[in-house]
């Protein structure tokens, strides 16, 4: 099938009806002057310019001074649209949890002979420094962002998961509290499920991973890089929603059993530190020696008990491209339950037949490197010409292990503000799972929407957009 | 064997440093190839905590110290009873699996000049056992680094090593690791103390070897300085990726400053079991 014969499944319609979910939107753009339009989006921009919401989500990198472009028009998921979503990512949260405490403690599901245990303890993601931890509650990864597409009413697949530090959330909270601002009668001829009570459930959660050592109320703290970081508006952001403090490595110390704050009244321990700054750069005395980031000694800390992590080092060994592959086999391991989210059928290059399909399909394949993120070192087959199919040929014959290939996914589309008027776009979605004492997931998260006509690809660096996402209430 | 060690590193800032963090790995494991007697890490008014025993079987903990810090000192003694297992480590408690130490790090990166080691000495034993080839590898290493002080630097890689062909314990046991991994067999840095006889080399200071896992066998050292394995003459302190993640001391200091470092190792034989209080 060529990309011409490929058929999109749009979210809106079906056929010429517009679905049950989109008609008060599709009445609301309809009746909307473009006047009217056009200075709705001069708002929409100048409310985000004036929040400070300009960094690439992601960790993806460009411009942190640019806005990424908002488009005005919502994504709409159906309550049983989004009972089967909700139900499928707790349940990839859950396994994503329980496959990062087993490699690190018995490591059965590798004595079980279901994933490879080079994937596991050669990844570069596996932190030696944390064998044998058992952080509390045994969560590993507490805030766990799923990667999404749609390709037909009831296809969905996960495109990967974020273990470590999934950014973005705080687009979904803007987008919504920018839309209700602008338009808020569409807020009460749809019943919207709230996404406001994130913040609330993200304390909840990183105050429920409070060490043992903790007697009382949990002193909690956001770890971020610095107002240099493309994310720092997301971490203050949260810090705020949170009424918790926002600090750099610089601000605490480690004295004995415990990690401490400074404060003008003297020393104040911190409990549970949500980092935003990488593995590495935690702390020089375990990881890397040269990091300026991170709090000497934190490691000791975390690991004698006396501070929680999140997420916990090491987090990330579940979710780079090549352990993705698994995650349907960690679901029927530890939970053993049927997988209600698919994976995207994947090709590793490391497999000499594998690689063989993949380097006689290079036109139809997308190939991505094994760690790379934001859309980067990527080839999307069909899009790309002879040259750089060529590259790619070239690359993956030298480090097969170094990629993976999976078909060119038909991307479901949702109508967007364009030029011309409202146009199908494709999107993709990321919801953010909370994993302490309880699994909770807000009903929503962040569609990104690629603008560019006919383009698959999402990320903010090459052209995508963001929208609000409704879920709508039962 | 019976021996004591006395093993004292002192920080002399030239300017007064605000603040001191370490994190030690100073306290030696039992396993059957040596007993602790009596061990004692005295730092004197610092602040000690966080101790924790941590997946290499290896007792961590932090030291800190508040400024005005001009002068620091750690003495570590104590007294162990040792066997001479030819190096197999055994009865040691551990759980990271052996296959995460086939990782390299900057100072054991592999290179066509490493690669090109290995496969020369690894030359006609392509049916040989594990073992066999962990020996050759040690072999070659002593063969293409000669022992010489003040040749190489803490920072310098196997790769750098064996180019300038000298190298202290260290580099030799990053080339040995590096040889290792490209061999596909495990290795890690192993810190501990030598008893020196009139023919052994580099032990001044702290000693180092490597390790390398053999199956069937488990772990099993290879000090490639001395073209042996640890015998009864070896404490074993603790282990790492490479000098670096191994170190038995890693620290920090606030505030810039210009430091003197003084290290001085005693290992004797024999030796008081000391009663701690």
């Amino acid at each position: 099938m060529t990309r011409q014969e490929q058929t999109f499944f749009n979210e809106m319609l079906t056929g010429s009806d517009v679905r049950a979910a989109y008609e008060s939107l599709q009445r609301w753009q309809a009746d909307m002057p473009s006047e009217l339009r056009t200075l709705k989006q001069h708002e929409a921009e100048e409310l985000f310019r004036r929040v400070g919401i300009t960094f690439a989500v992601y960790g993806e990198g460009g411009d942190p001074e640019r806005l990424i472009p908002f488009d005005m028009f919502p994504r709409v998921f159906t309550a049983d649209e989004w009972r089967k979503l909700d139900r499928g990512i707790r349940q990839r949260a859950a396994a994503l949890n329980a496959f990062i405490a087993d490699v690190y403690d018995r490591r059965e599901i590798i004595k079980a002979g279901r994933i490879p245990e080079h994937l596991v303890t050669r990844n570069e993601a596996f932190e030696k420094a944390v064998v044998g931890m058992r952080p509390p509650r045994n969560v590993w990864s507490h805030i766990v962002g799923i990667d999404l597409v749609r390709t037909g009413r009831d296809q969905f697949y996960v495109l990967e998961d974020n273990c470590r530090t999934p950014s973005g959330v705080s687009y979904m909270l803007q987008n919504r509290e920018i839309m209700m601002r602008m338009f808020p009668q569409l807020f009460h001829e749809n019943r919207i499920a709230p996404v406001d009570g994130y913040a609330s459930a993200l304390k909840r959660t990183l105050a429920s991973v409070a060490p043992q050592k903790c007697d009382g109320e949990p002193n909690v703290v956001i770890l971020t890089p610095g107002q240099f970081n493309s994310a720092y508006y997301e971490h203050s952001f949260l810090a705020d929603l949170m009424g918790v403090d926002l600090v750099e490595g610089q601000d605490l110390f480690v004295e004995g059993d415990f990690v401490w704050m400074k404060t003008t009244e003297g020393p104040r321990k911190v409990d549970v530190i949500y980092r935003r700054i990488d593995d590495a750069f935690l702390d020089p005395l375990c990881f890397r020696p040269d990091s300026m980031l991170g709090v000497p000694g934190l490691m000791n800390v975390y690991r004698s008990g006396g501070v929680a992590i999140c997420s916990a080092p090491g987090a990330g060994v579940a979710d780079d491209k090549a352990v993705y592959t698994f995650v349907p086999e960690m679901v029927r391991f530890y939970l053993g339950e049927a997988p209600i989210l698919e994976n995207v059928p994947t090709w590793q290059c490391a497999k000499a037949d594998d690689c063989k399909y993949v380097q006689e399909n290079l036109s139809e394949l997308v190939v991505k490197e094994v760690h790379g993120s934001g859309g980067y070192g990527m080839l999307v087959g069909p899009k790309a010409d002879k040259a750089q199919i060529e590259a790619f040929r070239a690359k993956i014959a030298e480090r097969p292990e170094n990629y993976i290939a999976q078909p060119t996914l038909a991307l479901s589309t949702v109508p967007t503000f364009v030029d011309e008027g409202v146009a199908p776009r494709h999107v993709d979605l990321r919801p953010y799972c909370l994993v302490g004492e309880k699994i909770e997931l807000v009903p929503g998260g962040l569609t990104r929407v690629a603008l560019k006509e006919g383009s698959l690809v999402v990320n903010s660096s090459q052209g995508g957009g963001v929208k609000d996402t409704w879920v709508l209430a039962e | 064997m019976r021996l004591s060690v006395r093993h004292v590193t002192r920080y002399v800032f030239e300017a007064p440093v605000k603040r001191l963090i370490q994190s030690h790995r100073l306290w030696p494991s039992e396993h059957g190839g040596q007993r602790i007697l009596s061990w004692q890490v005295d730092t004197g008014a610092a602040n000690a905590g966080a101790g924790f025993r941590d997946g290499a079987g290896d007792w961590t903990q932090t030291v800190s110290m508040k400024g005005p810090v001009t002068e620091f000192a750690i003495t570590v003694s104590g007294v162990v009873e040792t066997e001479d297992l030819s190096g197999v480590l055994r009865g040691y408690r551990e759980q990271v699996p052996a296959s995460a130490y086939l990782t390299s790090t900057r100072a054991t990166a592999p290179t066509v000049e490493l690669r090109t080691l290995a496969a020369d000495a690894l030359d006609g034993l392509d049916g040989a056992s594990t073992l066999d080839r962990a020996h050759a590898l040690a072999r070659a290493v002593r063969d293409a680094i000669a022992y010489a002080g003040g040749r190489t630097e803490p920072a310098t890689t196997a790769a750098e090593a064996l180019e300038g062909g000298q190298g202290v314990c260290q580099d030799q046991t990053h080339v040995l690791i590096a040889l290792a991994h490209i061999a596909d067999i495990p290795a890690r840095y192993v810190t501990g103390y030598l008893f020196a006889t009139e023919d052994s080399v580099g032990a001044e200071a702290s000693h180092a070897w490597a390790e390398l896992f053999v199956g069937g066998l488990g772990w099993v050292g290879f000090d490639a300085a001395n073209g042996c394995c640890p015998d009864a003459r070896y404490i074993r302190l603790g282990s790492g990726f490479d000098a670096s993640d191994g170190a038995p001391i890693r620290g920090v200091v606030e505030g810039a400053a210009t430091e003197t470092l003084e290290v001085s190792v005693a290992v004797t034989q024999g030796g008081q079991q000391q009663v701690q209080q």
